[in-house]
C-alpha cells in the first residue's frame, strides 16, 4: 500500500506541476486541484497508514496505538479541503472574469498597453 | 484568565458576520469604526503590558497545550497586532471618503483580513498559521480586485494562483514536521525537534526550509518576490496601505518559527534557517532599490521599497545576533508605517493631477495644492528611505552597527564589509529613486492642473498627516522603542521561559473539568 500510496501522490504532484505551468487558466485551475489532491493525500499518509482501525477508542478496541488511526491528520485534511475549495471556487470567478473582459485565457498574457504617453512639450 | 488575546480575533470576525446582516454603508462604517477602536485599545492595553513582562497563553477552547489551541500573547506579537490595528484605523479613516462604496462588501473583507492578521500574529500553532494566512489572503484577494478593472483581475488571478502553490508548499511542510514529531504546537515541535535522530532529523529539515521558501514568499523576498510589484501597484492606496503589513507577516512567521522550534536549542537542527536568509535578502535589498530607479509610477515605486524593507529586516534576522534582530524588530513598525504613507500620498498625487498622469513618473499636468501633496510627499519619502530626523535612520544605524564583528558573531569582515556596501549603496539608489520622483512630479509640469484634478482639502490629506505624525512619534519616543525591540530580541534568543509557560498553562477548572492536568 505504500507503493501504491508514495507513486499516486507522486504522479498527481507530477501532472499538476505540469499544469500549473501551462499557460492558460483553465490548465493552471485543474492543476492546481491536482496538487491539492496530492497534498491532502499527503498529509493523511503523514499520520502513518492503517487499514480498517478508526480514529475512536471504543470499549474492547485494543490499549494499544497500532490499534487506532491517527485523527488529527484526518482533521487537518478536512480543514485543507475545505480551504482549497473556496480558493479553487475563488480562482474561477476570477479566470471568468478575466476571460469576459481581456477575452482570453492566458494567465499572465502581457499587461494592456500603456496608455498613450503625456503630451511632451512641442518642438518648435 | 485575561481574556485580551483573543479579542483581536473575535472581533473583526464577529463584526465581519454583522456587517453581512446590515449591508448599509452607514452601519458598516459605524461597526468597521467600533472593531477597529475596541482592537486598538486592547492590543494598545497588552502593548503596555508586554513592555513590563507580561506574556499571556490563551487557551481557546480551554485545552491545555499541546492538545489544545493556544493563542501565545508575548512582545513581538502584541507589537504586531498593535500595528495592524493602527493600519486598520488609517485605512478606514482613507476609504470615508467614498472608496468604500466603488464595490460591495469591502468593510467585511478588510474585517476578514484584520482577523486573519491579527490570528497569524498570535496563534501558537503551525496549522492554525497556516488557516489564519489562508483566511488574510482570501480577503485580501477581495480587497485587491475591489473597485474592479482588469489590470487588478490580471493581478488578482496571479497572485491567487502564487499564493495556492505557496499554501500547498505549506501545507506539505506542515504535514511533514507533524509525521515526525507527532505535534503542530510550537512550543512542543521546539523540544520535540530537538530530540530527533537519524531519518527524523532529514525530514524535519526538508520541512523547515519548505517552510522558509514559503515564508520567503509571503514576504516577497529575492527570487520569490516578483509578484508583489504587479499586486501593489494597482490596487487602491488604502488597500495597498493596509497591504505593508502583509508581507511582513512572512517576516514575522520567519522570526518566530526559526528562533522559537528551530533555534539556538533544536539540536541537529539548531539555526538551520539562518545560513540561506542572508545572502538571498541582501541580493534582493539590492535588486528592489535598483528597480526603484526604474519605477514607472509612484505606486509601482512604493512597492518595490516594500519589497526592499522585507529584505533588509531579513538581513537583521538572518545575522540572528540579539542586536540585529533588536535593529529589525525596532525597524519593522517604521518601515510598514512608512510604506503606507507613500501609498496614501501616491493617492492624492493621482487625485491631484488627474486620472491621465495620474502618479506616473512624467512630466505632467501641474499638481493641485502642490505645497499639500508635494509636503506629504517629501516627508514621507524622507521617511521611506530611513533618513533623519524619521527613526528609519537610527533603525539603519542599528543594523550596521549590530553587524560589527566585535559582538563575537561568525562572518569575516568580508561578509560584513558587503552587506554595509549593500545596505548603504541600496539606501543611496532608494533616496535618488525617491528625490527623482519627487521632482519628475511636483518640479516638471508642463501645463495647467487637468480638467479632472481635484483639490486635495486638509480632511483628504489628514490620513497621510496621521501616519507622518505617528511616524514622527516613533522617532521621537525612539528610546522606550528600543529598550521594547531589544527586550523582544532576547525574548526571542531565549525561549526556554516561553516553552515552560506554553506547556505548562492549565485550563481553568470548570464544571466538565473536574482536575487540570497539564503536559508538563
Amino acid at each position: 500500500m505504500e507503493l501504491l500510496m508514495a507513486s499516486g501522490i507522486g504522479v498527481m504532484m507530477a501532472g499538476g506541476i505540469y499544469l500549473v505551468l501551462r499557460p492558460r487558466s483553465f490548465d493552471v485551475v485543474l492543476g492546481l486541484n491536482l496538487i491539492s489532491y496530492a497534498v491532502n493525500l499527503f498529509i493523511f499518509s503523514m499520520g502513518r497508514l492503517t487499514v480498517g482501525s478508526a480514529p475512536i477508542v471504543t470499549e474492547g478496541s485494543a490499549d494499544t496505538l497500532t490499534s487506532l488511526a491517527d485523527p488529527l491528520p484526518q482533521a487537518l485534511v478536512l480543514t485543507a479541503i475545505v480551504i482549497g475549495f473556496a480558493m479553487t471556487a475563488l480562482l474561477l470567478v476570477l479566470a471568468v472574469r478575466q476571460h469576459a473582459a481581456g477575452g482570453n485565457d492566458l494567465i499572465d498574457a502581457p499587461a494592456p498597453r500603456d496608455p498613450a504617453p503625456l503630451d511632451r512639450p512641442e518642438v518648435r | 484568565m485575561n481574556h485580551a488575546p483573543i479579542v483581536p480575533v473575535i472581533v473583526p470576525a464577529l463584526v465581519a458576520a454583522l456587517m453581512l446582516i446590515d449591508r448599509r454603508i452607514g452601519s458598516q462604517r459605524a461597526l468597521a469604526w467600533l472593531s477597529a477602536v475596541l482592537v486598538a485599545g486592547c492590543s494598545t492595553w497588552m502593548l503596555t503590558l508586554a513592555a513590563d513582562g507580561w506574556r499571556s497563553v490563551y487557551l481557546v477552547g480551554n485545552w491545555a497545550a499541546p492538545w489544545g489551541i493556544v493563542l501565545v500573547a508575548d512582545r513581538l506579537s502584541v507589537l504586531m497586532v498593535t500595528l495592524t490595528s493602527l493600519l486598520a484605523l488609517i485605512t478606514l479613516a482613507t476609504v470615508q471618503s467614498g472608496w468604500d462604496q466603488r464595490g460591495e462588501h469591502f468593510h467585511p473583507l478588510m474585517q476578514i483580513q484584520l482577523m486573519g492578521l491579527n490570528g497569524a500574529f498570535l496563534t501558537g500553532d503551525l496549522f492554525n498559521l497556516f488557516v489564519f494566512f489562508e483566511a488574510l489572503l482570501i480577503a485580501s484577494y477581495g480587497l485587491l480586485v475591489h473597485g474592479d478593472g482588469s489590470e487588478r483581475i490580471r493581478a488578482g488571478l496571479t497572485t491567487v494562483t502564487l499564493n495556492l502553490v505557496g499554501s500547498a508548499l505549506f501545507l506539505i511542510a506542515a504535514s511533514l514536521l507533524y509525521g515526525v514529531t507527532g505535534t503542530l504546537n510550537f512550543a512542543d515541535l521546539a523540544l520535540r525537534v530537538a530530540q530527533l535522530d537519524g531519518a527524523g532529523v532529514t525530514l524535519a529539515h526538508t520541512g523547515a526550509l519548505l517552510l522558509l521558501t514559503v515564508f520567503c514568499l509571503k514576504a516577497a523576498i529575492l527570487p520569490l518576490g516578483f509578484w508583489l510589484p504587479a499586486t501593489y501597484g494597482p490596487a487602491g492606496p488604502a488597500v495597498a496601505a493596509l497591504f505593508a503589513v502583509m508581507t511582513k507577516v512572512g517576516i514575522y512567521a520567519v522570526l518566530r518559527l526559526f528562533t522559537l522550534v528551530f533555534g539556538a536549542s533544536a539540536g541537529a537542527l539548531a539555526e538551520v534557517a539562518f545560513p540561506w536568509i542572508v545572502a538571498p535578502a541582501a541580493a534582493g535589498y539590492l535588486l528592489a532599490m535598483t528597480c526603484a530607479l526604474a519605477g514607472t509610477d509612484l505606486r509601482k515605486l512604493a512597492s518595490v521599497l516594500v519589497m526592499a524593507s522585507a529584505a533588509f529586516l531579513l538581513i537583521g534576522i538572518g545575522r540572528a545576533s540579539e542586536a540585529s534582530i533588536a535593529a529589525a524588530v525596532y525597524y519593522l513598525p517604521h518601515t510598514t508605517l512608512s510604506a503606507a504613507a507613500l501609498f496614501l500620498v501616491a493617492g492624492l498625487v493621482v487625485r491631484s493631477r488627474g486620472e491621465r498622469a495620474g502618479d506616473r513618473l512624467l512630466a505632467g499636468p501641474a499638481p493641485l495644492r502642490p505645497a499639500l501633496v508635494g509636503g506629504l510627499f517629501f516627508l514621507s519619502a524622507i521617511a521611506v528611505a530611513g533618513m533623519p530626523p524619521f527613526g528609519g535612520f537610527i533603525g539603519k544605524a542599528m543594523l550596521l552597527l549590530a553587524m560589527l564583528p566585535d559582538d563575537g558573531l561568525p562572518g569575516t569582515i568580508g561578509t560584513i564589509g558587503w552587506l554595509w556596501f549593500i545596505i548603504l549603496a541600496g539606501s543611496l539608489l532608494g533616496l535618488i529613486a525617491l528625490a527623482r520622483a519627487g521632482s519628475t512630479l511636483f518640479w516638471k509640469s508642463d501645463g495647467p492642473a487637468a480638467p479632472d484634478a481635484g483639490s486635495v482639502s486638509w480632511r483628504d490629506a489628514l490620513p497621510a498627516a496621521i501616519t507622518l505624525a505617528v511616524i514622527a512619534a516613533l522617532a521621537i519616543g525612539s528610546a522606550p522603542l528600543q529598550r521594547y525591540a531589544q527586550a523582544t530580541a532576547q525574548d526571542l534568543l531565549q525561549t526556554d521561559a516561553l516553552i515552560d509557560e506554553v506547556l505548562t498553562t492549565g485550563p481553568r477548572p470548570g464544571p466538565h473539568q473536574p482536575s487540570p492536568q497539564t503536559y508538563r
